[in-house]
């Protein structure tokens, strides 16, 4: 495609054949079937019921009135496998092969939704067929996951056809590059990769910055091991990372980007890959993009399971091809990126949202949230929650109302205990701050992180000082070794730890964890030794007892640690 | 061409080649290179090492050392079949040490090692995106089995010979 007009043209046409995912039966159609392949479904053999509607499709010799397509992660994992049925929009779950005749014969012949299969509200006596009415979904709001119910992640058309590569389209004739990042800037995005960076700023200090030329990176190496936000975004709209990064190529004048992917995710790899090659078959990447003389394209670089290269200095080391070890900063990738170049580095989530941000305006992204927490967040809510998955609220949406209202609450009426956010680099919440808002400032202010979006919820029977444990353990096993307060300090830690849940703990022992922490934090190089202890010293905080139960008493009262003797 | 002993292997050789092809001379490529030839001979013997170094441009220690570095990389041969328990925080606080307890029992082998049959290798893994049914583990990198409980392990297991 060589101009707007033709985006335009493939938007309207595309448009047209999807209406009846908006709801408007067709006349050639009987329906449209979005199963949901993503790996929490797979697992709950999605495929299988498919091959059994394809059967049941063509048994009653209406395969080709009827579209089935394997979407990324819808959400409810828990309730996998789950799929809506358009023009109607219903939503069955926990489907099983021997279903998908029933739906075939009476939903999509007669008309007639199989109740047995549709979604009820805890509690209420009537389901709720449409999707759009179910509490947990209306709850939320879709910006990074806008096209989650409605495309199939391998046809660049239907991503089109939702208005994809129009802010491209806008970005490239309507705007001036300064124009673009001073837009990102007042969004008021910022990263959604941990630290919490303004977007708009650092495109601006690549910008200005002197060397060429420039790059543009995803970092899509989701390191945090308790989730799973970032993978949905790449399999299931992978459009739509690459929209964002040819938009901040345009201004700041790159034109090549990499997109890091860790070799764990298999499917995002490969969706993304088709992705890629469809943009350029449809000239949205490589020369002369929509005839406007801007050049772009990018290029997958697999991450080979080090949690360390998720660190931006670590990461364009690895991108080289070389081990991934980080390296004191400044100078920043702003400035000596990739093969030492200025380069933009971002998490998979806030490239997604950019494309909103250029067509809709800073102006609309800027009202969603709180005051210095712009926009929605993804979060994988796990652990001991009755509604695992992938949910996307507004920034400022209270822990209460993710854990209880979007998340069902407790399994077997147990006790809230706690929710750990930020992973690896992060800290628990208790319960005294369920009605804190989400965002950047007020969970840095507990001890906890925003952290990436990993979400796991602990009930009455988590120990505490075993799940700080847990995490050490992982840092341990995840120092790159390149300096001793990490590489030495954590282990250390983790002995201490170790002996404390073996029921060998020493007075002393959770002063000497503090002091080694605080040590480790201010001398590590790099964010991962930075924010190893965080674990620890949020569970010293809120769960002191605990600790003092181990040392003290030699007992775990959840029973979760193994005490010797 | 004369054999030799070192283990590798004519057809192995070529198209080890022709993953090299699109990236020979250029460092940068290492990762790719070594993530598919991993793939193609199951683990990175010497001789791949070698191969790529050559091909690459880069010396046989810089390439030893990325290996060794990144952990989905293996010096040494796997089973036929991969089981990676997932160990990231979901499953944990479900159970992944009930399921790694239950495989050591019914393979006698700790994550890292290879039955000596052959037939699995054992791994520990984090988060494989299943967090809603932990916990979870995948086999061969693509089966994703979930909400596993100590009694439905070895049904899944029968399913790889
Ligand atoms: C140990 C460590 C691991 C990290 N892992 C990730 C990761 O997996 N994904 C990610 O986007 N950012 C990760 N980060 C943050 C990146 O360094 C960087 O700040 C981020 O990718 C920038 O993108 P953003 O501004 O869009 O968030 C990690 C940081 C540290 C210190
Ligand atoms: S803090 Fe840890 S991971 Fe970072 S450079 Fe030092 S040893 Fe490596
Ligand atoms: S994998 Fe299907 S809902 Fe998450
Ligand atoms: S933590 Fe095990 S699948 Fe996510």
């Amino acid at each position: 495609m060589k101009s707007l007009d033709e985006l335009a043209k493939i938007k309207e046409s595309r448009r047209a054949a999807l209406k009846i995912r908006e709801g408007v039966p067709s006349a050639t159609e009987k329906a449209h079937v979005m199963m949901c392949g993503g790996a929490g479904c797979i697992s709950s053999k999605c495929l299988e019921v498919v091959d059994a509607m394809k059967e049941a499709l063509s048994k009653n010799g209406i395969a080709e009135q009827v579209q089935i397509i394997l979407t990324g992660c819808m959400g409810p994992c828990d309730m996998g496998p789950v799929a809506i049925v358009y023009p109607d929009a219903t939503f069955y779950r926990r489907l099983k092969p021997k279903d998908a005749e029933a739906i075939v014969e009476e939903h999509i012949m007669k008309g007639n939704l199989v109740q047995r299969l549709l979604y009820r509200a805890p509690g209420a006596k009537e389901p709720t067929p449409k999707v759009t009415d179910i509490d947990l979904f209306a709850k939320q709001k879709k910006i990074v996951l806008r096209n989650n119910f409605y495309i199939d992640p391998t046809s660049i058309e239907d991503y089109i056809a939702n208005d994809g590569y129009a802010a491209l389209g806008k970005a490239l004739t309507q705007m001036q590059p300064a124009e673009i990042i001073e837009e990102v800037k007042k969004s008021g995005l910022r990263g959604r990769g941990g630290a919490g960076f303004s977007t708009g700023m650092k495109w601006g200090f690549t910008a200005a910055a002197s060397g060429s030329p420039k790059y543009v990176v995803c970092n899509g190496d989701e390191g945090d091991p308790g989730a799973f936000m970032d993978r949905s975004v790449l399999e299931g709209d992978p459009h739509s990372v690459i929209e964002g990064m040819a938009i901040c190529g345009r201004a700041i004048g790159a034109e090549q980007g990499y997109v890091y992917v860790r070799a764990e995710y298999p499917l995002a790899i490969e969706r993304l890959d088709y992705a890629i090659q469809k943009a350029r078959e449809n000239g949205l990447l490589g020369k002369d993009i929509l005839g406007t003389g801007f050049n772009f394209d990018i290029e997958i670089r697999i991450g080979a399971g080090a949690f360390v290269c998720g660190e931006e200095t670590a990461l364009l080391t690895s991108i080289e091809g070389k081990r991934g070890e980080p390296r004191p900063r400044p100078p920043f990738p702003a400035n000596a990126g990739v093969w030492g170049k200025p380069t933009v580095l971002n998490n998979v989530e806030t490239w997604a949202n950019i494309p909103e941000i250029i067509l809709k305006g800073a102006a609309a992204y800027a009202a969603i949230g709180t005051e210095k927490s712009k926009g929605t967040k993804v979060f994988a809510l796990a652990g001991r929650i009755n509604n695992t998955g992938i949910i996307e609220v507004p920034m400022g949406t209270t822990l209460r109302e993710i854990v209880f209202e979007i998340g069902g609450g407790i399994p077997r009426k147990k006790a809230f205990k706690a929710v750990q956010t930020g992973g690896p680099s992060g800290g628990c919440i208790p319960a005294d701050y369920l009605d804190t808002p989400v965002d950047y400032d007020s969970l840095g202010a507990l001890g906890a992180i925003m952290g990436s979006g990993g979400m796991i919820v602990l009930d009455e029977d988590s120990c505490m000082v075993d799940i700080a444990k847990f995490f050490l353990d992982f840092v341990v096993d995840e120092s790159c070794g390149k300096c001793s307060p990490c590489r030495i300090g954590t282990k250390r830690m983790y002995e201490i730890l170790d002996n404390i849940s073996k029921g060998k703990g020493k007075e002393g022992d959770i002063e000497l964890l503090v002091e080694l922490a605080t040590t480790i934090k201010a001398t590590a190089l790099c964010g991962l030794g930075q924010t190893a202890p965080n674990p620890v010293l949020s569970t010293i905080r809120y769960f002191r007892k605990e600790y003092e139960e181990h040392i003290r008493d030699k007992k775990c009262a959840c029973n979760v640690c193994e005490l010797e003797e | 061409m004369v054999a030799c002993n070192c283990g590798c292997d004519d057809e192995l050789t070529k198209q080890l080649d022709k993953i090299i092809d699109p990236y020979r001379g250029n460092p940068g490529g290492l990762i790719q290179v070594l993530t598919k030839a991993q793939n193609l001979v199951g683990y990175l013997p010497k001789w791949v090492q070698i191969q790529i170094a050559e091909g690459l441009g880069v010396s046989l220690q810089e390439v030893f050392g990325v290996i060794t570095f990144y952990a989905f990389f293996s010096l040494i041969p796997r089973g036929r079949h991969k089981i990676s328990v997932c160990a990231g925080t979901a499953c944990y606080v479900k159970g992944t040490k009930m399921v790694l307890k239950t495989l050591r029992e019914l393979l006698d082998i700790k994550p890292g090692q290879t039955t000596p049959d052959s037939r699995f290798t054992l791994e520990q893994v984090r988060c494989i995106g299943a967090c809603g049914l932990a916990p979870a583990m995948i086999i061969d990198g693509k089966d994703v089995h979930g909400r596993l409980e100590p009694e439905i392990i070895p049904g899944v297991l029968e399913q790889y010979a």
